[in-house]
């Protein structure tokens, strides 16, 4: 029979009790051994079906990693348990050496330094660009806090850095829903920007734009790693292919293939389940 | 900073707001003085009858402004806000009885009447200290507020939202109206608490306490505006309204959305029984009925022909419909229901910003 997941960890002896431990609210980063990311056996089943399976993936710091797969192969629960609106049936997830992402809740991943965006752009429309990166902003969160908040010259700064660095600094007071899709999309990763976060979840960010706002969001994109890690999920190859340069391939929630573009689109069992056609 | 220049930031770019304060200003100084100045005979001189009519607009005013706070700004439709402005009134209704003393029908010095008539021995605990007004006051805001903390925690919590919320709002001043209909809960059962004497040692009837109560909720109806335009203006404010528009986006991004949702509420449902105990004191009674859910309903009616979302829309559609309820309860009493639902239809159907929207549309046509 399986033990409920408090049960079990009451039952495992080979750590002290977790009341024992002192409570570490919000560990700082630690990437000294060379990882932002670690997802370790990872298993998430909805209905008996497993979204993931196994799966173990590594990322290292200021790395542009692109995750492709084909629908249902596991990417956006992937996503899920990183940002812990999903919880793994077993695994670990570690955020640096020291924060362990499945006991933090959504807005505790969110302040500790993981921003996603998703597939499709949720900014706020009746808010202006300026207000939705204003809202974004990295900084105490508690409501009464914000009753009386002002913006300090450092923060208008930043929020104009955001803004020039996204190409929207012309429409700073437009309401963010007048804006057009491709414009909402690069506003929602200024939305990321402005928490500074170490780790940036993208998911298909391309899904829908023109030729030249899909060259844009390369330029953009390319330009973010290094300083942050970006963690990409992308259908489009081409659009993969200008920006990769390691690739993982998902299959059936676990790792199939992971290396640089090049090689992975070399390897048969890739081309098989995912590529299909040659590339 | 001065107190004017936060209230003339507040009505910034706002000619709504300008507009409102300044009627309000009309109104809460001008009719009293009117009253008091002008002969009897004169087409200008409000009545009695016209004052506290228009002090219980007020007060539906301020109760529509709190329910447009919550669901204008935020998307929480309660349907159940006249908990809060009944517990408001029950509060004013129990010190207004304990000023009762022995002029009773039963002359009792302690027990109001209706006690006596069940012959109880002694006060339950709950009516101690509420002979004392600065502990009914109290009481007037911590119970409605204590009420929407609990109701409010539980219910956002567990992310019950949208329609399921409206739901359980309506089961809630359901559930109290049944409850406040017993004997047995002590506040007078089906005929309420009524037959008032007077208000901190002045006599109710008394033209002078009149002119008090209703420049106190005109005061009251200000500040409360005020209070609700400078939290809408604020950045608690944009974080809320941010959620009306994406609640996961803004949990995702790092707000703890249900404390901001939770002191929005408790702040609504503070607003919401201020507004019930200026009431009872102009109306002079408070019973059950006040708890009843289409009264909840008719409220948020108000909002959605004032204009949702506005604050002042909330203001103007409190006083029109009402204006319209005074009109036809009068003219046409089997009728009223009927207008209302037709005002409803109408105005979803054809003013989905309702009268202020259209009034804006008309403005932007003119310009």
């Amino acid at each position: 029979m399986k033990l409920p997941r408090s049960l079990e960890a009451f039952a495992d002896r080979s750590q002290v009790f977790d009341l024992v431990n002192p409570a570490v609210r919000s560990p700082k980063l630690d990437v000294s051994h060379g990882t932002i990311l670690y997802l370790e056996d990872i298993t998430v089943s909805f209905d008996g079906f497993r979204a993931l399976n196994d799966l173990t993936l590594y990322v290292a710091p200021g790395e542009l990693r692109c995750i492709i797969g084909a629908n249902g192969a596991g990417k956006t629960t992937m996503m899920d348990v990183i940002t812990g609106k999903t919880r793994p049936d077993s695994g670990t997830a570690f955020f640096g050496q020291s924060i362990d992402l499945l006991r933090l809740s959504e807005p505790e991943i969110a302040q500790a330094g993981i921003g996603r965006k998703f597939q499709k752009p949720t900014v706020f429309p009746e808010h202006t660009v300026f207000e939705n990166l204003e809202l974004a902003m990295a900084g105490d969160r508690r409501a009464w806090k914000m009753l009386c908040a002002r913006l300090t010259s450092e923060q208008h700064d930043r929020i104009d850095e955001v803004l020039a660095l996204i190409g929207l600094a012309a429409q700073r007071q437009a309401p963010a829903g007048s804006l057009s899709h491709g414009q909402k999309q690069w506003l929602e990763i200024g939305m990321l920007l402005m928490q500074r976060p170490a780790l940036l979840l993208v998911d298909e960010p391309v899904a829908g734009m023109t030729p030249q706002e899909t060259e844009r969001t390369a330029e953009l994109l390319v330009s973010l790693a290094g300083q942050h890690t970006v963690v990409v999920v992308e259908h489009d190859m081409d659009f993969v292919r200008s920006i990769a340069r390691t690739v993982t391939v998902l299959h059936e929630g676990s790792v199939l293939a992971e290396g640089n573009m090049a090689d992975v689109q070399a390897d048969p069992r890739v081309v098989e389940v995912y590529l299909g056609e040659p590339a | 900073m001065s107190d004017r220049s936060l209230v003339s930031r507040l009505m910034q770019h706002d000619l709504g707001s300008r507009i409102f304060i300044g009627v309000l200003l009309l109104v809460g100084l001008g009719m009293p003085l009117a009253h008091l100045l002008l002969p009897e005979s004169s087409f200008l001189h409000p009545s009695t009858y016209t004052l506290s009519l228009v002090g219980k607009y007020m007060t539906y005013a301020l109760l529509a402004i709190s329910i447009d706070l919550i669901w204008g700004y935020c998307g929480i439709l309660s349907l159940g806000h006249t908990a809060f402005f009944a517990l408001g009134g029950y509060a004013m209704g129990m010190y207004l009885m304990r000023q009762i003393g022995t002029r009773g029908v039963y002359g009792d010095p302690v027990l109001p009447d209706f006690m006596v008539f069940l012959s109880w021995e002694s006060l339950p605990w709950y009516w101690q200290g509420m002979d004392m007004f600065w502990f009914a006051m109290l009481m007037v805001l911590l119970v409605p507020g204590l009420l929407a903390l609990v109701f409010g925690w539980l219910a956002f919590r567990s992310r019950v939202a949208g329609v399921y919320f409206s739901i359980i709002t309506q089961a809630l001043t359901f559930a109290l109206m049944l409850a406040f209909f017993r004997n047995e809960m002590g506040f007078g059962g089906n005929n309420g608490l009524t037959d008032f004497k007077d208000i901190l040692g002045y006599d109710l009837q008394a033209t002078g306490t009149r002119i008090g109560l209703f420049m106190v909720t005109a005061l009251a109806l200000g500040l409360g505006y005020l209070a609700c335009r400078w939290i809408v203006g604020s950045r608690f404010g944009r974080v809320v309204t941010a959620i009306r528009d994406g609640e996961g986006r803004a949990r995702f991004i790092g707000y703890r959305v249900e404390h901001y949702k939770l002191w929005l509420f408790v702040f609504s449902g503070v607003l919401a029984g201020i507004a019930g105990a200026l009431y009872v004191p102009q109306v002079g009674i408070i019973n059950p009925g006040e708890f009843a859910p289409l009264n909840a309903i008719e409220a948020v009616v108000w909002v959605v022909v004032g204009g949702r979302g506005t604050l002042y829309g909330a203001v103007l559609g409190a006083v029109l419909v009402n204006y319209m309820k005074t009109y036809f309860t009068v003219a046409w009493p089997e009728a009223w229901l009927y207008a209302l639902g037709t005002l409803f239809v109408v105005v979803t159907l054809f003013l989905p910003r309702g009268v202020v929207g259209l009034l804006e549309k008309l403005r932007r046509q003119k310009a």
